[in-house]
């Protein structure tokens, strides 16, 4: 068993389930009929070649409509309490979406500040000072680094505090060390709760995943679902992640060849 | 070097002025010279200073009015899509009408007073203050909006909290190229019909043959409109500090 399951976090495992889900872009179709779940308290993982609608899928469970014109985007998202999904989600994104004119602690209080609730300084305080950015809680974005940013975001994530986080590529515009650090900041910090993270780092999805969803060719399936031993986050050298890495790169190459030839 | 720049070029633009006026030698109700200029303006300095308090107050009224009524309108537009079906349409119309045109209605609408000066600059402001905050509160980041989507946010939320700070960048510009604008509409007002302004007593002057008279009211609006846009521009700039300015200073 994973140490998840000894986590405290009991009431926010939730498991999403996705039915029927259809993608149809420009007249194609991406995918139709498209089913899985997101298992409650853990880190699931969609791994595909770019293009091939992952961002749309994390949107469709998200509630919010695709940001390109002339797609559709359909499917069934319910949770196992019968609960409606939408307003019980954190989202994290590639970009990280920290507002220019709002300092890093207010961003991490922007949530608060739209819903009009009173604003929780010592959580926000003590999230920044968990992910390494004590010390600049009065900067603004644009006095971060990449990853300083991208781990604001994370800050701002957790104070959320949502049973649901979707995540869509967010550690990938950060160099290999970043990234590496993010990661781990991210797993020790969400466990317990039901993650979906969309990437197309095989290793990535390696390191984090209970469980990752192939999604090639096209229309798009999955095409495998691998179930990695040990508890997130893995170690780098251990071999069978390397291994399956090698096997998940041959394997989107080779569907990524196809989506070019079709 | 930065407060510097600005009186190296004021310095420089006299010099260039006198210097011209000696080489062509033209006559003095044609160019005056800048001494004949300064003269002017410190014999005839109380006439000036009343008119110019009136056309500068003209045109502060109209830039206030004027940025009021465009944000308001941005703000109407933006939040109400049927506000934004039926007054774009009637805005681009009340543009293609030349403001200058108007003028003459004005003043007999309103009067020879300041009313219809401060209405003239008003509706040459309105314009680019809305086009500007518009575009503004359009061009939103969408990966903001969904985030903020995702918090639950009501769409007053977001306005107030996403949208107009977002916005506020083009908004500024749209207030900088209103500032720059404005004292043409409080001018052009004055000279169609009005008993006092910088713009009535150029014409008085000219009529009169009082060309240094002419020169030192034209010399005193500019001083104004410099004054005024270099005040609105910093008050922005402040406004505005998280606005990161992009252009290197080698550039």
């Amino acid at each position: 068993m994973t140490d998840t399951t000894s986590s405290p976090h009991t009431v926010s495992r939730l498991t999403v389930r996705v039915r029927g889900a259809r993608l149809a872009f420009g007249g194609r179709t991406l995918f139709d009929g498209l089913d899985f779940d997101v298992a409650g308290g853990q880190w699931t993982c969609v791994l595909g070649p770019s293009g091939v609608g992952k961002t749309s899928l994390l949107r469709l469970i998200a509630g919010l409509t695709s940001p390109k014109t002339g797609s559709e985007t359909e499917g069934t998202v319910s949770t196992d309490d019968g609960n409606p999904v939408f307003h019980r989600v954190a989202y994290m994104a590639q970009q990280d979406l920290l507002a220019p004119w709002l300092s890093t602690l207010d961003n991490v209080l922007l949530g608060s500040r739209l819903r009009g609730e009173p604003p929780d300084r010592d959580r926000a305080h003590a999230l920044l000072e968990k992910v390494g950015l004590g010390a600049n809680m009065s900067d603004l974005p644009a006095a971060l680094s990449g990853g300083m940013r991208q781990r604001a975001a994370l800050a701002r994530t957790l104070m959320e505090d949502r049973p649901i986080v979707l995540m869509d590529e967010p550690f990938s515009a950060l160099d290999a060390i970043t990234r590496v650090r993010l990661q781990d900041l991210a797993a020790e910090n969400l466990s317990g709760k039901t993650v979906l993270l969309v990437t197309h780092d095989p290793l990535e999805a390696l390191r984090l995943g209970h469980r990752i969803y192939v999604l090639a060719a096209r229309p798009a399936t999955f095409d495998r679902v691998i179930e990695p031993t040990g508890a997130p986050p893995r170690n780098l050298h251990d071999s069978t992640v390397l291994g399956e890495q090698g096997d998940l790169l041959d394997q989107l190459a080779r569907a990524d060849t196809e989506g070019l030839v079709s | 070097m930065r407060l510097l720049r600005p009186l190296v070029i004021f310095i420089g633009l006299i010099a260039a002025w006198q210097i011209a006026v000696m080489l062509i030698g033209v006559p003095p109700f044609i160019l005056p010279s800048p001494a004949d200029v300064a003269g002017a303006l410190i014999k005839r300095q109380e006439v000036l200073l009343g008119h110019a308090g009136v056309t500068l107050l003209e045109i502060v009224l109209g830039l206030a009015l004027g940025v009021l009524f465009g944000a308001f309108g941005a703000l109407v537009m933006s939040y109400f899509a049927p506000a934004r079906r039926w007054l774009l349409p009637v805005l681009v119309i009340s543009q293609a009408i030349p403001v200058f045109a108007l003028a003459p209605v004005l003043v007999l609408w309103l009067g020879f007073g300041m009313a219809s000066k401060v209405a003239m600059a008003t509706l040459i402001i309105f314009f680019p203050v809305t086009a500007a905050l518009f575009d503004g509160l359009r061009r939103t980041d969408p990966g903001l909006l969904d985030l903020a989507r995702t918090m639950n946010a009501s769409r007053g939320a977001i306005l107030r909290h996403i949208r107009i700070p977002a916005a506020l960048p083009a908004f500024a510009s749209g207030v900088r190229v209103a500032t720059a604008v404005a004292p043409i509409g409080a001018i052009v007002g004055e000279w169609v019909g009005s008993s006092s302004g910088l713009g009535f007593l150029m014409l008085h002057a000219n009529a009169r043959m009082q060309i240094d008279t002419m020169f030192a009211a034209l010399f005193l609006l500019a001083i104004m409109a410099v004054a005024l846009y270099f005040a609105v521009d910093a008050a922005l700039s402040r406004l505005l500090t998280w606005q990161p300015d992009t252009q290197p200073s080698e550039d």
